[in-house]
Formats: C-alpha cells, sequence, structure tokens
C-alpha cells in the first residue's frame, strides 16, 4: 500500500519525467545535425538503449544476487527478431542476398499499409515486444539448468550461453532466418518517425528510443517495488534465510532472469532501431563487460545510477573524450599520444579508478529522489543553524 | 582407414591446442583454488605477452627477447594483482571479480591503442615452427612438442606445490585462508606467488599457441582464455592434473568439430557442408553447461557444502 509521502513523490517523479520526455522532443527539433551539440542527440539516443540494458541487468545483478553475464546475448535475439519482423517485403530480397529469406511477414509494413501511420507505430510495438518476448523465452530454457549455478559459475555459463547465440545466429544453414554472418538492415529506423503537424515536421529520432526505455524502466522500477522486487532484495542478501521465510528460491530467481532479459531483448530491439542495423558480431562479451561497468559505475543496486552511469559512459565515450582519439585534447595538440583508441585507454583507466577506490559507483544503492530529499534536509538544517 | 588418415590430422592439433590450453588453464585454476577468483583479465595477459614477442622480436634476437618477455608478462601479472585485487581483499567476490572484468577491459583497450587494432604477425620462432613430417603427415615441430612441454611443465609444477614450502604454503592457503594467516604463513607473497606462476605458464602458452596463428589482435586472448577456464572447471577447479585433462578434452573435441564438415564427408555420412566449425567455440561451454549441471565440482574437484 502506498502511503501519501509516497504517493506525492511518485508523482513528483512521474512529472518530472514527464517533462523530460518533452524536452527531449524539443531538443530534437531545436538541434541541427550539423551543429556540435548534436552529438547530445546521439548520446541521448544511444545511452537510453544502453541505459535499459544497464537497467535491466542491475535487476539481476544488482537486485536478485545473480551475477550473470550473457547480457549481450539476450540483447542479440532481441535486435535480430526485431529486425527479422521489420524488413519491409520489398527490401527483404535485397537485404538476404545469400539466402532465400524464410520470416517474409513485416509488422510495421502490414499495419502501416493497414492503418497508416498508427498502424506502423504499432507494428513496430508489436516487433518490439517479440524481440523481448523471444529473449525472455530463450532466458527460460537457459535458466533451467544454468540458475541451479552459484555466483562465478552461473557468470561464467551465462557468458557461454552468450557465445552459444551468437554463434548460432551466425551459422549458414540458419541463413535463411538470420541472414548468416551478414548485417540485417533497411528496417523501421528510429529516424524514420517524424509528425506532420500543420505542414511542419516534427522528428522523433531520439523521442523514441528514450520512450522506449523510459516506460521499460518504470515497469522495472514498479516490479523492483513490488513484493517480487522484495523478495528479490532478500535472495541477495541471504539466499538461505530467504528460502527458510518461504520465498520460492527457484521461482524468483527464474522471475528475475527472465524479465531481465526481456528488457535486454527490448534494449537490443532498440539498437538495431537506433543503428539501423543488426548483427551477430557486434553483441560480443566486450559489449556485456560494458554494460555492468555501466551498472557498477553508477551504483550496483541503484536504478537511477544505472541510467546516470550509462549515459555518462555513452557520453564519455562517444562525445567528451573524442578528442583524446583525433589530435587534441583541452586545448593540447598531440597528435602522436592522441591517436586512435587513446580514448578508450584513458576511459578504461577511469573506471578501472571507480572500481578500485569508489566502489560504491555514483549513487551507492540510493536512488536519486532519495539523494535530493537527503540534500533537502541539509540544506534546511544550515538554515536552522544560519537563523540560530 | 581412409577416414582414420582425416581424423588423425585433427586429433594431433586438437593435442597440440590441448597443450597450450592446459599452461593458461593452470594460471586460473590455481588462482582460483587460493583467491576464489576468475581471472578474467588472465587471457588477455596471455594475449599482452604475445604482443610483447612482436614487438621485441623485432628490435631485438630472439634469445633476448624469449626470456625478456618471459619476464615482463610475469611482471605484468605480479603488477596486476598488487594493484586491482590486493586492496579488494576483504571486498565481496563480486568486487573483485567486477575488478578482473576492469583489468580485461583495460588491457584490451590499451592492446588496441598500441597496435592501432591491427593484426599483428607473430615472428617464426626458428625450430619450433620448422616443419616436420609425423607419422606419414607434415606438421610443424611446435605441434608435436607442445603436449610433451606442457606435461614436463605440469610434472614440475605439481613437485613445486608438494615437496616445497612455497607449495606447501600454497595449499595451506588454498584450504583456509584466514587459519594460514594464523599459522604465519604471509598470504601476500603466497599470492604473488600463484600470479607469477600462473603467468610464467600463460608466457609460455602464448610462444605456442600463436607460433601457429596468423596472427594477434588485442581480442585474441578472450577466447583461448575463456576455454582454458572452462578447462579448469570441467577438470575440477582448483586440482591442476584436472585442469590439464579438461584442456587436453578440449582441445581435441574443438579440432574434431572444426574438421566434422570434412571428416563427415570423407565417412560418407554427409554430402554437404554442414558448417558444425562455427559451433567450435560453442561446443565448449555445451560441455561446461553439461558438467556444471551434472556435476558441478568437475571431474576431480572437492565436495563443498554450503553453510548458513
Amino acid at each position: 500500500m502506498l502511503n501519501k509521502k509516497d504517493n506525492k513523490k511518485s508523482f513528483i517523479s512521474l512529472i518530472s519525467v514527464a517533462l523530460f520526455l518533452v524536452l527531449v522532443i524539443v531538443l530534437d527539433q531545436v538541434i541541427k545535425p550539423t551543429d556540435k551539440m548534436s552529438m547530445l542527440l546521439t548520446v541521448l539516443q544511444k545511452g537510453s538503449v544502453y541505459a535499459l540494458a544497464a537497467v535491466s541487468m542491475n535487476l539481476l545483478n544488482g537486485f536478485t544476487g545473480l551475477f550473470s553475464l550473457g547480457h549481450a546475448g539476450f540483447m542479440l535475439i532481441g535486435a535480430y527478431t526485431y529486425a527479422i519482423f521489420s524488413i519491409p517485403a520489398a527490401a527483404r530480397d535485397t537485404v538476404y542476398q545469400y539466402y532465400d529469406a524464410v520470416v517474409r511477414i513485416s509488422f510495421p509494413e502490414v499495419f502501416g499499409n493497414a492503418m497508416g501511420g498508427f498502424g506502423t507505430v504499432l507494428g513496430v510495438t508489436l516487433s518490439v515486444i517479440l524481440a523481448g518476448l523471444a529473449a525472455a523465452l530463450l532466458a527460460y530454457l537457459i535458466g533451467l539448468p544454468v540458475l541451479r549455478l552459484k555466483s562465478d559459475y552461473l557468470a561464467i555459463a551465462t557468458l557461454g550461453f552468450a557465445e552459444i547465440i551468437r554463434a548460432v545466429f551466425q551459422w549458414s544453414k540458419l541463413g535463411p532466418v538470420t541472414n548468416g554472418s551478414n548485417l540485417l538492415k533497411s528496417f523501421t529506423r528510429t529516424s524514420s518517425f517524424r509528425l506532420v503537424v500543420g505542414g511542419k515536421t516534427i522528428t522523433l529520432a531520439t523521442f523514441v528510443p528514450v520512450l522506449i526505455a523510459t516506460v521499460s524502466i518504470i515497469v522495472i522500477v514498479l516490479l523492483v517495488n513490488s513484493t517480487y522486487g522484495r523478495a528479490f532484495k532478500a535472495i541477495r542478501d541471504d539466499e538461505v534465510a530467504a528460502e527458510a521465510m518461504g520465498i520460492g528460491l527457484a521461482k524468483h530467481k527464474m522471475i528475475s532472469f527472465v524479465v531481465s532479459s526481456f528488457f535486454a531483448g527490448v534494449s537490443g530491439a532498440t539498437m538495431a532501431m537506433v543503428l539501423s542495423i543488426a548483427q551477430a558480431s557486434n553483441f560480443k562479451a566486450a559489449m556485456t563487460y560494458e554494460i555492468l561497468l555501466m551498472v557498477v559505475l553508477g551504483g550496483i543496486g541503484s536504478i537511477t545510477g544505472s541510467i546516470i552511469g550509462s549515459l555518462l559512459f555513452v557520453a564519455a565515450s562517444e562525445w567528451w573524450l573524442r578528442g583524446l582519439d583525433s589530435g587534441s585534447f583541452l586545448g593540447i595538440n598531440a597528435p602522436t599520444i592522441f591517436r586512435n583508441g587513446f580514448r578508450l585507454v584513458v576511459f578504461s583507466v577511469i573506471i578501472m579508478i571507480v572500481v578500485l577506490f569508489f566502489r560504491k559507483g555514483i549513487m551507492g544503492d540510493r536512488e536519486l529522489p532519495d539523494v535530493i530529499a537527503g540534500w533537502k534536509k541539509k540544506l534546511a538544517k544550515k538554515k536552522e543553524v544560519a537563523s540560530k | 582407414m581412409n577416414v582414420m588418415h582425416t581424423v588423425l590430422p585433427y586429433i594431433i592439433s586438437g593435442i597440440s591446442v590441448g597443450g597450450q590450453y592446459a599452461l593458461i588453464a593452470i594460471g586460473y585454476t590455481m588462482v582460483y583454488g587460493i583467491l576464489r577468483l576468475i581471472n578474467f583479465a588472465h587471457g588477455d595477459v596471455f594475449m599482452v605477452a604475445g604482443l610483447m614477442m612482436v614487438y621485441m622480436a623485432a628490435s631485438m634476437p630472439l634469445y633476448i627477447a624469449i626470456p625478456l618477455m618471459i619476464v615482463l608478462t610475469v611482471l605484468l601479472g605480479f603488477a596486476i594483482e598488487r594493484v586491482a585485487y590486493k586492496p579488494l581483499r576483504t571486498a565481496p567476490r563480486m568486487s573483485v571479480m567486477i575488478s578482473a572484468i576492469g583489468v580485461s577491459y583495460l588491457l584490451q583497450n590499451l592492446a588496441l591503442y598500441i597496435t592501432g587494432g591491427l593484426n599483428k604477425n607473430y615472428p617464426t620462432i626458428p625450430w619450433i615452427s620448422d616443419r616436420i613430417t609425423v607419422l606419414g603427415m607434415e606438421t610443424t615441430r611446435v605441434t608435436v612438442i607442445t603436449p610433451f612441454l606442457t606435461i614436463a611443465l605440469v610434472i614440475a609444477l605439481v613437485l613445486l606445490i608438494n615437496h616445497t614450502k612455497i607449495g606447501m604454503a600454497m595449499r595451506a592457503v588454498s584450504v583456509d585462508f584466514d587459519t594460514a594467516q594464523l599459522m604465519g604463513i604471509k598470504i601476500n607473497n603466497v599470492i604473488s606467488a600463484t600470479f607469477i606462476i600462473g603467468t610464467f605458464l600463460a608466457a609460455i602458452g602464448s610462444m605456442l599457441f600463436f607460433t601457429s596463428f596468423p596472427g594477434i589482435v588485442p581480442t585474441s586472448g578472450g577466447m583461448p582464455g575463456l576455454k582454458a577456464f572452462v578447462a579448469a572447471v570441467f577438470g575440477g577447479i582448483g586440482s591442476i592434473p584436472g585442469a590439464v585433462i579438461g584442456a587436453f578434452i578440449i582441445g581435441i573435441c574443438e579440432s574434431i568439430i572444426k574438421g566434422l564438415d570434412t571428416i563427415l564427408i570423407v565417412s560418407g555420412s554427409i554430402t554437404d557442408q554442414i558448417g558444425f566449425a562455427t559451433f567450435s567455440d560453442a561446443f565448449t561451454f555445451i560441455l561446461l553447461i553439461v558438467i556444471l549441471v551434472f556435476k558441478p565440482t568437475g571431474l576431480f574437484g572437492e565436495k563443498t557444502t554450503d553453510k548458513v
């Protein structure tokens, strides 16, 4: 049951989320692709993809205490499922150059033809949900044997499954479905979303991934705050004690794993939409590691932390530290040192520092509203002291 | 007869690859035995050893480059432990594992920066990369030497662990960390010794492994590393003979799967390529999952029970 204070808090949170979404739409119109600030849009687009991935990984690693490293695999399934069911019929044969495509249905196209713009949105939504479901189904099957394993064994087994998934998707015999080791493209992208209002086009390229991530993260927050979420945390803190309290370990671990994978799938689908390609070779273990580092950066066990962590991670690697790769950084010109790859080195050193010395990450296990409430209290206290 | 003739080369190369995995796997299994940590960076140390060899062989004669490479790799392993794992000794296991992943990420990015992401050709080491003929088929000498060298090193290591003071200390620390400390064992030295032995073997393994490979890229260490870890788990983590046997099994199976298309075509079972080679990496993990589900402690692992 929610009491009044919680109600007020969630109301404020919802309002700020809505304001943020409006801001994103405005930014999308104001910033031209040629502007310097256009990197901000890229960061928001990719950041929301990674934020969703990080939050869903946090649900598993941070809230349930299951150290799983299979995220890239589930994102791959999501990306491919979305791509396969969204390539329009006309482009199908060019994409599947070397194979005879089996799946020939494209939801955005089918619904788009029947109902216009709204239909396309419906079709994309359907494809995205299907992407999540495919990842969740596979997670269920993998979870049956794997979730019985403990900590590091679980990590290595899930890492292994992610590799197997990648191998299967690149297998030439599955070419008619997955296009073998070639990439999938030509499906509905985020940049194809636009509204025409009174002769003016409003692009929604940034809004769409942000919206998908926001809705998904809200669902995860609701789950974490439900009785299930409490059970997850109990399992994380002490498995044996949780079991003694009557929490079904197998059931709750499975729920957490399946839900986390569902959203990993959705984030994979969004990633395909943003990048406008899906290729199995991109979803390597390194991607899982990056997502894990985002979670660590933000604080394990904090959802807002994961979001902040992934936005910072993407912003630093795509935008702020770009100069390290291209010759000059902060006005220093040293092309021999600042060449390709230096950005990632600096970046990994920063991450190592966080891992070693700031183990709690940015947020620890607190959430942003709690932190702000803490600040307010401190300020009020200071004022009180000052007035005395 | 014809089938046997097709299978044999794959088995021989499998044994050789298995020996190389074994040398890496020992590093994993020893570290895990003592610290209960999957040293994710171990595979990348292996890759760095390869890269160091590439750069040093270009500027100095091999008889200096090889020992220097081994010494530097050992130093790297030692430094990684001191910088990234030692401060986290009392931290939860997840933190140490994340630190290991961080180190792996750092080493890969560093390698990417230095090489520019280009494929670096491994120097040809004379004598061991000579072509020779064994059992009527042509192969390189390294293929034949590897298993023997591996077994010799493993025997030396087992002797070290069973009959020297530091070996006894290692065994004590792996049984009970805290009690060993109370008994006056300097665990930091023991842990460093473990890392030094592990990286020494990985450095030798990298020399054997990359000699028969076209080149090194920053991600070259990842897969062999993971496979060696699986080998260690397969054999029962913490057990050195287990890791070696596991590595040989994985090496042979992987090599046969790579050639399964050819073998089946020769034997007449199938007529078309099926593309089993895609699964040569995946197979390792299938094996891992099967063993973890049916015998979670591996072939030679000790049984553990959970205490509240």
